[in-house]
């Protein structure tokens, strides 16, 4: 309590800017302007598609995004949290090292590729090839977590860290494609539900959750709940099933010395 | 049952009269080849000929000589595949291997001849006047526009795209830390800023102790994106996107996990002892298109500093670079199938691309039909392995080139190419501590200059002998080349006229 005491609650200073029919260039350009001026909320209103929003960036500032932002948002960020208020496009976090990126809606393809760190929160469904090769590095310990459903290759190659996919909405599509975890050799996969066989990677096999993986997921689906704008109270962490890699050296034995 | 079939490469003698029990031998050999029991003994099954010892013997009592061993000769069965298939029938899987191609393909670099002036157009001595290697490496302009500056003078109108300045046409090309030591990675770094040029990372992230030569280096970004965050993006002239690699196109890279101890752990960012696995694609790379996506990416990353495309010479390498030019890269790296490699499947490094003098040939002239040569500059890599070459690559059509092997044979490589095992006795391609330390980074840089600089004067010798002063006026001059003992479909696509036209 002391300890909280003594922090000093930095100032907000807000800005929002017009985005609608800005080139993504000066867009981001001009946002590069606002946080070297100082600012640390930047709201920007009328996004449509454009394309590396937070790119590289390391500041830790929040930029709100309303519409749709166009690839790559977030890509080797480190540091910033954005929150967009309806749907992403591909490349989301795109080797993404540290801070925060919302999708209250739905995002598209290649969701977290090469991710070291930081988390990305989207509400609804996400696309293809999510979760690629994502690695964890000592205290970086990099989360996706997805409300709804995934395409194929969710989590392939995967080095490290943790994806959640809870396969929430009404419709009945499988909560993934197929492929789930191949070439997987770190980290762990959540899904609500033990997905279909015939949908894993030859390298993954399911466990069901001990207290550690509960008291994990706990915590990451109260913070994803409450940045997602979800109703938690459906989701019972026990019915959430666990999946890893066999080994950290898939192919150790594919090569003759 | 034997334990193998497949019978000794090499026969180490240790001379009897001459050795002096020193042990030197013993401590030298990183495959463990000596044993010391009252005299030393050799394990001839465990040398590669790699020279270590017999370097280090004070007495020069080591002899390595190939197993005279006789195998009945048979023309379709090459030795070299009994071997293999020994090998493969006793343990199931790709036979691995380091280093470049070592199959007796045709090399191009030795059929082409070069131009010298005589009589009617004098040549130029190089003692005498100044000879310019300098290149820069990036976009150009279409045109240039000048304005006057309101001082009598004038000044560029057009606005024009970060270049690299290069004081030599060649670079060091990219060799991860991890499938080489740190004091690898120290010693191109040292001698890049020395000789005014630029050494590439590889994929394996940057030792936070070479940040200070950052002017001299280009970053990589593969597929695997090992160390890859904001800052490394930043901390080069350049950032290279490794698509693919001469020693192996289209496949990925696997550094095993008993290469990654702490320091590498801590530069590719990934937990000591797990495998490093490079996915064969860049998952978020399924097109020309997606590839624009990246570019545009890193260079929103890092204020629009070049971005390099590295690309394995394959069939269709002329379409894929013009992709590439109009996907917006500034530099194109086109590695022949003759590069090295840390780690690569035999089959995949013998048998998979082009040489780099067609793939070069034909690029260039894309790009020039096209009208886009001018948008990126090209690098040739992938079996340099002179400044003869240099200047063919060069009057090939190449801006620049990247050596590799090149380079650590300057640095005591042998080309053994055992790099794969770890087991480095020169300090290369390893990473135990008692190895790597005995490459000292200065040597090694001292080394590599000299290397370089004698490549240089070298070329400003041939420039002389063409009668020309600048690298500029030799750079896709084919003119200037001949061919000498090719067939004509390769003459033709060289673009090169035979000798005697």
């Amino acid at each position: 309590m002391a300890k909280e005491s003594t922090k000093r609650e930095p100032e907000v200073k807000a800005v929002t800017v017009d985005a609608k029919g800005v080139y993504y260039r000066e867009l981001n350009s001009r946002v590069r302007e606002l946080i070297d001026d100082g600012y640390t909320e930047i709201v920007l209103d009328g996004v449509n598609g454009q394309r590396y929003i937070g790119d590289g960036l390391t500041d830790k500032v929040n930029i709100i995004i309303n519409g749709v932002p166009g690839n790559d948002l977030g890509a080797f960020m480190d540091g910033p949290t954005l929150t967009v208020n309806d749907n992403a496009q591909d490349g989301v976090g795109n080797t993404m090292n540290s801070g925060k990126i919302v999708v209250r809606g739905h995002a598209g393809d290649v969701i977290g590729y090469g991710m070291r760190g930081g988390r990305i929160f989207v509400s609804g469904d996400v696309g293809y090839r999510v979760g690629i090769h994502m690695k964890s590095y000592r205290e970086q310990v990099p989360i996706i977590v997805a409300g709804g459903k995934a395409g194929d290759f969710f989590g392939e190659y995967m080095a490290g860290g943790v994806i959640v996919l809870l396969g929430l909405g009404e419709d009945d599509r499988p909560m993934v494609g197929h492929y789930m975890g191949t070439g997987m050799h770190g980290g762990a996969i959540y899904t609500r539900g033990e997905p279909a066989h015939n949908l894993l990677g030859k390298e993954v096999s399911v466990f069901s959750l001990e207290d550690d993986d509960k008291k994990l997921l706990g915590g990451i689906l109260s913070e994803f709940c409450e940045d997602a704008l979800i109703d938690g109270s459906g989701i019972d962490v026990s019915d959430l099933v666990k999946l890893r890699p066999f080994s950290h050296r898939p192919y150790g034995s594919k090569y003759v010395y | 049952m034997p334990g193998t079939l497949v019978p000794s490469e090499f026969v180490v003698y240790i001379d009897p009269e001459r050795c002096r029990k020193c042990k030197r031998c013993v401590l030298n050999c990183g495959f463990g080849a000596f044993e010391f029991k009252d005299r030393t003994i050799a394990d001839s099954s465990k040398c590669v000929a790699c020279h270590r010892c017999v370097v280090f013997c004070p007495e020069e009592a080591i002899t390595i000589a190939r197993n005279p061993l006789a195998f009945r000769d048979h023309p379709s069965w090459d030795v070299s595949l009994r071997k293999s298939i020994w090998r493969q029938a006793a343990t199931p899987g790709m036979i691995l291997t380091g280093m470049g191609n070592d199959l007796p393909w045709l090399n191009i670099f030795d059929h082409l001849l070069i131009d010298a002036c005589q009589v009617t157009n004098p040549s130029i001595d190089p003692l005498r006047e100044p000879m310019e290697l300098r290149t820069y490496l990036g976009r150009k302009p279409d045109r240039l526009e000048v304005e006057p500056d309101g001082n009598h003078g004038f000044r560029l109108k057009n606005k024009v795209s970060n270049n690299i300045k290069l004081e030599v046409p060649i670079i060091f090309s990219g060799m991860s830390y991890g499938s080489v030591s740190l004091n690898v990675h120290r010693a191109l770094a040292i001698a890049a800023e020395q000789l005014g040029t630029v050494m590439n990372t590889g994929e394996g992230g940057l030792h936070e102790e070479l940040y200070p030569y950052a002017d001299h280096i280009i970053v990589q970004c593969a597929s695997g994106r090992f160390g890859v965050h904001s800052e490394y993006l930043n901390a080069g002239v350049a950032v290279e996107i490794k698509i693919g690699q001469g020693a192996k196109p289209g496949i990925g890279g696997h550094l095993p996990g008993e290469k990654i101890g702490s320091e590498v752990s801590s530069t590719r960012m990934i937990p000591a002892g797990t495998d490093a696995l490079s996915p064969a694609p860049h998952h978020d790379i399924y097109s020309i298109e997606d590839l624009r996506q990246l570019i545009y990416a890193l260079k929103e990353a890092t204020g629009y500093k070049p971005v390099s495309v590295k690309i394995a010479a394959v069939h269709n390498v002329a379409a894929i670079a013009s992709g590439i030019a109009r996907a917006g890269a500034d530099i194109i790296y086109l590695d022949g199938f003759r590069g090295g490699t840390g780690a690569s499947p035999a089959v995949i490094r013998d048998h998979v691309g082009i040489p780099v003098e067609i793939a070069l040939a034909v690029v260039d002239e894309q790009l020039r039909k096209e009208g886009i040569r001018n948008l990126v500059s090209i690098i040739a890599a992938g079996g340099i392995r002179s400044s003869a070459d240099v200047a063919k690559a060069i009057a090939l059509g190449a801006d620049a080139v990247g050596i590799g092997t090149a380079a650590l044979i300057a640095m005591g490589c042998r080309l053994c190419q055992k790099c794969y095992t770890g087991n480095c006795s020169w300090g290369i391609a390893t990473q135990r501590p008692e190895l790597t330390g005995r490459l000292d980074p200065d040597w090694g840089a001292e080394r590599l200059v000299n290397l370089v600089n004698s490549w240089s004067t070298e070329l400003q010798e041939i420039l002389g002998a063409l009668g020309v002063n600048a690298i500029e006026s030799l750079r896709g001059n084919r003119e200037r080349l001949r061919s000498l003992g090719l067939d004509s479909t390769t003459t033709e696509i060289l673009d090169v006229k035979p000798a005697g036209r």
